[in-house]
Formats: C-alpha cells, structure tokens, sequence
C-alpha cells in the first residue's frame, strides 16, 4: 500500500471515506397491471464489499450489466439499496432524509456517461452549473456566483463566456466538462464518474481523463471511476475492482490486478484487452470465455462465474467463494487460486 | 481558485453562436413549410383584434333592440342583418367572440396547468400515487367531454364563470394523460438524475426540469383545447345552461328564436354558426401546424 502512495497517481490517506458492506439491490420483475405481483427479482448487486479511502480513485470495471452503474447510483442515493449499508465518513447514508440528504448531495456528485443527456436542453450553461450553488445557499449573491461560474467554467477548460449558452451549442467534449464543472460546483469531496469518458471520442477521452486527474490533485477528490475500458482504468485509478454479475470478483492494488490477476474472469477479461500491435495480436492465443453472460434474475448456484469457468471444480456450484484477502490489499472470491 | 492552464485552454474551442435569423425572415420561412397553420394562426389572429376592439368594429350596440328592423335581411345597413329582437347580427358576432374567447383561453390555460402539473408530478412520483391517480383520471376520461361539462354545470348552476369552471373539469384529465406520458420518457433522462444528485426539491425538480421539458405536447394539447372549448361552450349556450342572455354568445345566437326562422330568416342562425365553424376550424389548423413544427415524430409521412 504503501509503495502506491509515492506513484504518478497521487497520494492517498488510510482515512476511509466511503464503506459499502454487503450492498444488494435487486429490482422487482412485476406481471399484472392493476394486481401487480413481484414474480422475480433482476439481482444487480447481490452483496458487495468495500472501501474507497479519502484521495483514491477506485476503478469499477466489468462487462454491460454486471450492477457497476447500479453500484454507482446507489451510492448516490438514486436508488434505495435492498441490504446493506453505505457509510460516508462513518454515517449511514441510505434512509437519509430531507435536510440531511440534501447536505450529503452536496458532498457526493456525479458526472455521467452521456453528455448529450445529463443537461437539462431548457437551461443555460450558467444556469446549469450556478442553480445547484443557489440552491445549497453556497453563494447567494448573483454577481459573485456568476463569477464563481466563469471561474469553473475556465478550470474545466472552456470558455466563460459559454455561460450564456444552451447545450446543443456544444460539442460532446464540452458538454462532458459542463457537467465536470456543475459537479465542481458544489465542492464535492467524491465523485461518481459513471463511464464518464466512454461517450467520447479517444482524443477528447484522453484530455478529459488529464482534467480529472488535474481536478483530484487540485481539490483532493476522491473518485469511484466506473468504466469497461481498462486501459483508461489502468491510468488513473489506484486500485480497481472487478465485478461481475452482481458480485465482485476481485479487487486489487491497479498494477497488482493488471500484473498479477487471480480470478479467471478477470485473467480472462484482461486476456481480452486487444494489444496495439497487429503481429503481437496475431500470434497471441486468446482465451475466449465460454457461454454467455447469464440472466441475473436467476444467477447459478454457488460461484456465479462456474457455468463459464476454465479452472472449475466439484465444490465450485455448491458454495459461494468467500471474498478472501489471499495478500495484503488483494481480495478474490475464489476457492481455486 | 486554480489557474488554468495553457494546455486545458487549447483544447476549448472558441467558435461564436450561429447568428439567429430576424424575426420576419422566421416567419416568412414559417409561412412557407406551413401554409395551412399561418392561415389558421391568421384566422386565430383576426378574431382575437376584433375580440378587443369591438367597440370600434361594429356599428351598433349588440344589446340595442330596433322594433323597426327586427328580421332585417343583411343590407348595407346591417351586413349580417338583424335578429327577431331587431340586434345587429354583426355586431354580436364580434362581442360574441370576446365571450368565446375569453371562455375559450381562461379554461385552456387554467386546465392546461393544472393537467400540466398534475401529470408531471405523477410521472415523476411514480408508484401508488401514480397508479390511484391514473385511475381517477379513467374515471373523468370516461365521460364525454360535452356531458361532464353538462353535469358541471346542472350542479353548480349557469353563467360564465361556471362554464369555464365545466369546460376545465374535463380538460384536466385529459391534458395530464398527455402531459404524463411524455414526463415519464423525461424522468429517465440522466439530467433529472442529475438535478436529483444536486439535492434539489420534489417541486423544483417537476416545475423547473421537467415542466419545461413536456411543453411541445402541452402546447399542442392547449391549442386543439381552445377550439373545443369554444365549441363545448357553444353547445352549453345553445342548450341554455352556458352564457345568458343577454350576453352576447354565439351558441345562444343559434338558439333565440333561429330554428324558428331558420327559413325565413337564415342568417340569423348561419352567420354565428358560421363563426363557431371558423373559430374551432382556426384553432385546430394552428394546433395541427404547430404539432408538426413542435413534434416532427408526429409528423405523418409525405
């Protein structure tokens, strides 16, 4: 842990800023239009573990579907968690109510995967990034929160005067900084990048992902930084956490888990990562996962990955793993490894 | 706050916003793809000039009997001729319209926001609310427009303000089933989550970021509305339980006394039937231009 702390990614504290302890949300499948009856439940999130300490960015990687954003918004209070508990700085956050959810809003933000619907199409630029400042009373005077705008505005890299814009002026880079700048806004000590750069072109990813960065050593930030592209997750993230089908697989130290992986969904989805180099990429044997992706309403028994796993064994569909430290700071949930 | 650097400023790009075209140059290009709806707009225009300035437009006092000209065909005097009262025809005709009007614009505008909010903040809450609201709203949807009304009215008695209050009990309903519809596709979009992570009020949240957002169905809903209420108000005049005389209304024009002279003397009734026809045939032009205009996936394919 230690040897991290001096790396390119920054410096990160042993003060825990964020605690999820076996989060599940399962959404309700329903038949029936007057008589609903809850026939099923889609298991997004079926009972996750773990920390993200103040200054880190945790990469969440794993394939469409595997409860990655659905982790992201629960932490965000969009959803109301089934079980589980999420502590911010030590305090429960789901059953939040009123003027202690807004207070906590504040400090937990958001930017999202598509910066063509995450603005408001009815609202200027200004207006988007000003009315949450209002709104928490953090600067009532006009003048200056208009200027706090600009000011916002130019550290995320565009112009002050597209405050008087609307957003289908903009470009899709733009745009993803307007919504970089509304979440700076409010002065947030974490935040939820959902895919936030996987909307846009490799160029424009690539000077985003450099704000980011910029933005957390700035302001301390700490992010939970959602993501398939693990070559993105690879360059800013601390550590990195591998779910899939609702579970979390592994979760490691980033060099660690790209080094060193242990889980076969994980070695198989880092084997799957495509080298820029076509001679290399040819002769390379890849090792693709066998099956599909199963349905989450009815997820196989015991180990979740076992219907598609190249090491499985007797015991592998009758218990579930056990999420184990197998080093210092590298947890996997498999019997075999 | 942070400096920013050479290399973030590089990256924004500085083009100016597309200059916006003069007004008249919108309206000709408006004229040309929807001929049809400026010629509704116009009709729409026309009745409301002559709504305000009907003391200047009309040549005789709309109440005045004339026991010398009553059943007076239409002439250089009276252009539309005169009623079995001797009334100019003319002249309440155009006082007519500020009666119908006035009905036709309060209950569109009154109903049309309370169906605005009604629906969107059922969208937007979801769940039971939603589901016990829809179904009072089944309830009131259940009843003709014209017989809802007719039982506002029996209940709380004639006279303007109780037809206006009839025509907006059943316009409330139907005004948010539109409006939620399109509030439930917006509730999905990631900016209402995002107004959600900014902390922001259930009644903020609805008024200021969905609101806004479901006006084109809204204002397409309105302006098919003013036409129906104009008609719906009509036809409780001509029944006797709208507007009383000696008002001025175009539904009660068509009742005194026009069946009884309907041969000998037809302009009583065609010239205000006349009005209704145009006045409802205006609105329903200008609502259907402004659909198309306003909601291209409504468009029907040409």
């Amino acid at each position: 842990m230690n040897d991290i702390a001096t790396s390119h990614r920054g410096t990160v504290s042993d003060d825990v800023l964020i605690s999820v302890d076996g989060l599940k949300m399962h959404f309700p499948v329903t038949e029936g239009v007057v008589l609903r009856r809850v026939v099923a439940h889609v298991k997004a999130v079926d009972g996750i573990n773990f920390e993200i300490r103040r200054g880190e960015t945790l990469g969440l990687v794993g394939e469409s579907g595997c409860g990655k954003t659905t982790t992201g918004r629960c932490i965000l209070q969009l959803e109301r968690p089934t079980a589980g508990s999420i502590l911010f700085e030590g305090r429960e956050l789901s059953g939040l109510k009123g003027d202690e959810l807004r207070a906590i809003r504040r400090r937990i933000q958001v930017i999202f995967q598509d910066p063509y619907s995450s603005l408001n199409p009815r609202l200027k630029i200004g207006e988007i990034i000003g009315e949450p400042i209002r709104v928490h009373g953090l600067i009532p005077d006009k003048a200056k929160r208009d200027q706090r705008v600009r000011e916002l505005l130019a550290v995320c890299g565009l112009n002050p005067a597209f405050a008087d814009r609307y957003p289908h002026e903009m470009s899709g880079g733009q745009r993803q900084r307007v919504g970089i700048a509304r979440a700076l806004g409010l002065e947030p000590d974490f935040i939820v990048c959902d895919e936030a750069v996987s909307a846009l072109d490799v160029s424009i990813q690539a000077q985003v992902i450099n704000l980011l960065e910029d933005l957390r050593d700035e302001f301390d930030l700490t992010y939970l930084f959602i993501s398939h592209d693990l070559s993105v997750v690879r360059h800013i993230c601390h550590r990195v956490a591998v779910m899939y089908l609702g579970k979390m697989v592994e979760l490691a130290e980033t060099d660690e888990l790209f080094d060193n992986p242990k889980h076969p969904y994980t070695r198989a989805l880092l084997e799957a990562v495509p080298i820029p180099d076509p001679v290399i990429e040819q002769a390379r044997a890849h090792q693709i996962i066998k099956g599909e992706i199963p349905s989450p309403i009815n997820p196989p028994s015991g180990c979740v990955f076992h219907p598609r796993c190249d090491i499985v064994v007797e015991g592998c569909p009758k218990a579930v793993p056990a999420f184990r430290e197998v080093k210092p700071g590298h947890w996997v949930a498999c019997t075999e490894v | 706050m942070a400096t920013l650097s050479e290399g973030r400023l590089a990256v924004a790009m500085f083009e100016e916003p597309a200059a916006l075209k003069p007004w008249h140059v919108k309206l000709r290009d408006m004229a040309r793809k929807q001929p049809v709806g400026v010629a509704g707009a116009i009709i729409v225009v026309l009745m409301v000039l002559m709504a305000i300035f009907a003391d200047i437009v009309t040549p005789y006092d709309p109440l005045l009997n004339s026991y010398e000209y009553m059943l007076a065909p239409p002439d250089g005097n009276y252009i539309f001729g005169t009623d079995m009262l001797g009334r100019d025809v003319y002249s309440r005709i155009v006082y007519g319209a500020r009666t119908a009007l006035f009905v036709g614009f309060a209950s569109a505008a009154v109903g049309g926001i309370l169906g605005l909010i009604l629906g969107v903040s059922s969208a937007y809450f979801g769940g039971l609310f939603d589901l016990i609201f829809q179904r009072v709203m089944d309830v009131f949807m259940a009843f003709p427009l014209v017989i809802m009304a007719l039982a506002v009215v029996s209940i709380l008695g004639t006279g303007t303000e109780n037809v206006i209050l009839a025509i907006i009990v059943p316009f409330v309903p139907r005004c948010a089933r539109v409006v939620r519809s399109s509030a439930l596709q917006i509730r999905e979009i990631p900016y209402i989550d995002a107004a959600k992570a900014c902390g922001f009020g259930h009644a903020r949240i609805i008024l200021r970021h969905m609101a806004p957002n479901v006006m084109a169905p809204f204002l397409i809903m309105i302006t098919a509305f003013v036409g129906q209420a104009i008609l719906t108000e009509a036809s409780l005049s001509y029944l006797g339980l709208g507007v009383q005389e000696p008002t001025p209304a175009w539904g009660l024009m068509l009742q005194g006394g026009a069946e009884e002279f309907a041969e000998s003397a037809p302009w009583v009734a065609v010239f205000p039937g006349l009005a209704i026809t145009l006045a409802v045939f205006g609105f329903n032009l200008f609502g259907d231009a402004l659909r198309d205009v306003l909601d291209p996936r409504l468009r029907s394919s040409q």
